[in-house]
């Protein structure tokens, strides 16, 4: 496929105010199907499960303040409402009572992963309620065709991380699939004036392989893609392992296109990857919190080494736990454990860290 | 409300209720109740919230569907988290930060529900705490000391509960012990300038037991009645019947609370025998499992027929479900995990009853009810004539032809 020498002009523009360390301060302006939307950077989704933030009414959700401008929906959770979608005609940010706020459509959903093995040369799955939802680069065109998102993460094999070793040769298929459903994509998207209202986000695969990633980083950055998702950065490896691939890959992405990355939602998490040049983040973490029970109570000062400075000031074994708590969310980085960041309310004395 | 009341007399209990229109054909009846936190319109519809929440909804949006009056549940908040605890989070209104009316139960229903767990004496209830195991004694005075601390604006007596198919002797030492209890609350009563505490007729469905216990507790100078001991598993022509007598022995001037009663055709029909207001868990409860209340029944909306339905629940309803959110939308997302959907029809349920309520109210002060009820009838049954025979009896007895 012959690289685009001239891309069409997207109408949204992000602009960066200062660059600090690697961390990147923007804006992304004239977002939307109007074009009138705007986004700061860094910044993050509202997550939502089935075109609904978690137990929350659009009501209850509008008390908060600060809620993002842009949500994340998940193909997983409505590919298989596709054929309601079509009949409705109007979108699904109308369908699902979100007709103002600006939504991204992933293809999993981060908290639920879904069974690797899946993904062949021509097809990715995803998994809803009733079941696998098999799609092809153009019926995944046509779900987006009815969905009708501003942003859509483009069709790519994210499994390279999933096994405990990452073999180059898999590492190398993520990106050849990813290239392949990109370009067949992008090729539909022309022949549709509804898709071309959507902007899509280029996928960066490749594994843990260095060379794959920046194969992976060089090529998308070719294709007149909105913006980059960084996939594969979460998983069953700590984070810490993946963060130096992060900087390599972001070096090579462009500046004026947002990055965004899936599956890092934990504060720390977060802010190790902003210093790396990401942008966007999922919002999934205060969900997880609210499933085991905790409410989230941190203040927003960071300790660039948290472990010394804590045990600098109080080296009391309650400080220690503390520690290896932060550590034990980190090498696991499934979640599953109560993370520093919050209290445990069902405890009859549920202690503040701080 | 008066302030200067001792705490044995009797003769100065309040008068809670304002009477502002009475149907000329019907018992029926639109008040004002004048409570500590505000006054509620009559007949009204209280939601209930069990251990100090309603189950799906924040309080903040119950005030936002005009709710003014709701329940807490003595029981559970009783053994967790305990009087003391919420005494001191400035009672059961600074607990849930509800600033509107709270009606506490005295735990008595639940031995009825719970039964397995509790035992019954002269004493009091003896319960087995479903949470820890530890034996508590819910006495009368018990009772009124836990609501007490609850600060509840109406509270209910701690009353023998008996189900409504049980027949035989029960029954009759069931009616008595409500009566002793009765008193044994009043006596126990500490805060009777700030909290009104209503009795409960008992006497199950046996018409002799029902007049004696209306005859003697009509005795007693409390603020409110309640009709006790019915919406259990009787049979619609007994429940009637019992409800009408028990409204014919009541006093005018006070209000008449009908406990358990939520159908939409049983509070029409029971506003028509004279009851002014009504709790009951129907509509919350059916929330949590799919089904939306309209003014023809219900949509289950789980089902497939709703996939693709792009209306409202209701074209006619205001509630922000309604404002926003298609049949096709709640049947996707009650097919998911994400609970909002409950908290949607939750939402739109309770407004639902509540809007019932003010189209039932406005029907009597317009002096139009027995129209109003025909139209209820007409619109729930496809045709007045349809509507259930206990019904039309009912309303037969009370003036109002549905053919």
């Amino acid at each position: 496929m012959q690289p685009k020498d001239l891309e069409e002009p997207l109408r949204m523009k992000l602009s960066l105010t200062k660059v600090v360390n690697g961390c990147r301060l923007g804006k992304i302006k004239n977002l939307g199907k109007t074009g009138d939307c705007t986004m700061d950077i860094p910044g993050c989704l509202l997550y939502t499960k089935t075109g609904s933030a978690p137990h929350l009414t659009h009501h209850t959700l509008h008390k908060i303040h600060g809620v993002p401008a842009m949500a994340q929906l998940t193909l997983s959770a409505l590919a298989e409402h596709h054929e309601v979608l079509a009949e409705y005609k109007e979108g699904v940010g109308k369908f699902i009572g979100m007709p103002e706020s600006l939504l991204y459509c992933s293809l999993h959903d981060p908290v639920s992963p879904c069974p690797a093995g899946y993904v062949t040369n021509k097809s990715v799955s995803v998994w809803g309620v009733g079941g696998r939802v098999e799609m092809t680069a153009s019926k995944f065109m046509a779900i987006q065709q009815v969905l009708q998102p501003d942003w859509f993460q483009c069709l790519s094999d994210g499994e390279a991380t999933c096994d405990e070793a990452t073999s180059i040769k898999r590492a190398r298929k993520s990106v050849d699939r990813s290239l392949l459903f990109l370009d067949n994509c992008l090729k539909l998207q022309e022949e549709s004036e509804v898709l071309q209202k959507s902007v899509i986000i280029g996928v960066i695969e490749g594994g843990d392989v260095m060379e794959e990633r920046l194969r992976s980083a060089r090529e998308t950055a070719k294709r007149p893609v909105g913006g980059f998702l960084l996939d594969g950065f979460q998983g069953t490896a700590t984070l810490e392992t993946r963060l130096h691939l992060l900087s390599s890959v972001t070096a090579e992405l462009p500046e004026h296109k947002p990055r965004l990355i899936c599956g890092v939602s934990q504060p720390d998490e977060v802010l190790e990857c902003i210093e790396r040049g990401v942008d966007l983040f999922e919002s999934f973490f205060p969900y997880l919190a609210t499933e085991r029970g905790c409410a989230l109570t941190f203040s927003f000062d960071y300790q660039p080494i948290p472990e010394e400075t804590l045990l600098q000031q109080n080296g009391t074994e309650e400080e220690v736990k503390y520690v290896d708590q932060t550590k034990k969310s980190k090498t696991t980085s499934c979640n599953q454990e109560i993370t520093s960041f919050e209290i445990n309310l069902k405890e009859k004395k549920p202690s503040g860290k701080h | 409300m008066a302030a200067v009341v001792s705490p044995t007399s009797l003769e100065s209990a309040p008068r809670i209720m304002r009477l502002v229109a009475e149907c000329s054909r019907s018992r029926a009846r639109a008040g004002e109740l004048r409570l500590p936190h505000g006054p509620v319109a009559t007949p009204v519809f209280m939601p209930v919230g069990t251990q100090a929440t309603m189950k799906g909804i924040t309080a903040e949006q119950l005030d936002a569907l005009g709710c003014r009056i709701c329940l807490g549940n003595t029981y559970h908040l009783g053994l967790r988290p305990g009087p003391e605890l919420i005494q001191k989070a400035r009672g059961l209104h600074g607990f849930m930060n509800w600033p509107h009316n709270l009606l506490t139960d005295s735990g008595g229903f639940q031995m009825v529900s719970l039964v397995s767990l509790s035992e019954v004496t002269e004493e009091g209830v003896r319960f087995r705490s479903p949470y820890d195991g530890d034996e508590t004694l819910l006495s009368p005075e018990r009772s009124v000391e836990i609501q007490n601390a609850l600060g509840s604006d109406i509270i209910m007596q701690l009353d023998d509960v008996v189900s409504s198919t049980v027949t035989g002797p029960r029954v009759e030492e069931a009616m008595y012990r409500s009566i002793r209890w009765l008193d044994r609350c009043i006596a126990a009563h500490q805060r009777p300038d700030k909290q009104n505490l209503f009795a409960i007729i008992q006497g199950g469905l046996d018409a002799d037991l029902r007049a004696t216990c209306l005859e003697e507790m009509t005795k007693r100078d409390v603020p409110g009645f309640a009709i006790g001991g019915l919406s259990g598993g009787e049979s619609k022509g007994q429940f009637w019947r019992m409800v009408a007598l028990s409204t014919s022995r009541l006093p005018k001037d006070k209000p008449r609370y009908l406990m358990g009663v939520g159908y939409a055709t049983d509070l029409v029909v029971c506003v028509a025998l004279g009851c002014d207001m009504f709790d009951c868990v129907f509509p919350t409860r059916t929330a949590r499992f799919g089904s939306a209340l309209v003014p023809t029944g219900n949509l289950q909306l789980k089902k497939k027929q709703y996939e693709k339905d792009f209306r409202p629940i209701d074209a006619e309803c205001a509630c922000p479900t309604c404002q926003k959110h298609s049949r096709a939308f709640l049947h996707t997302l009650l097919h998911s995990d994400n609970t909002a959907a409950l908290h949607h029809l939750t939402v739109h349920n309770i407004a639902y009853q509540l809007r019932l309520m003010s189209a039932v109210r406005a029907s009597i002060v317009e002096k139009r009810f027995p129209d109003f009820v025909r139209d209820f009838m007409g619109t729930m049954y496809g045709d007045p004539t349809l509507c259930p025979s206990w019904a039309t009896e009912a309303l037969a007895s009370v003036g109002i032809t549905l053919g």
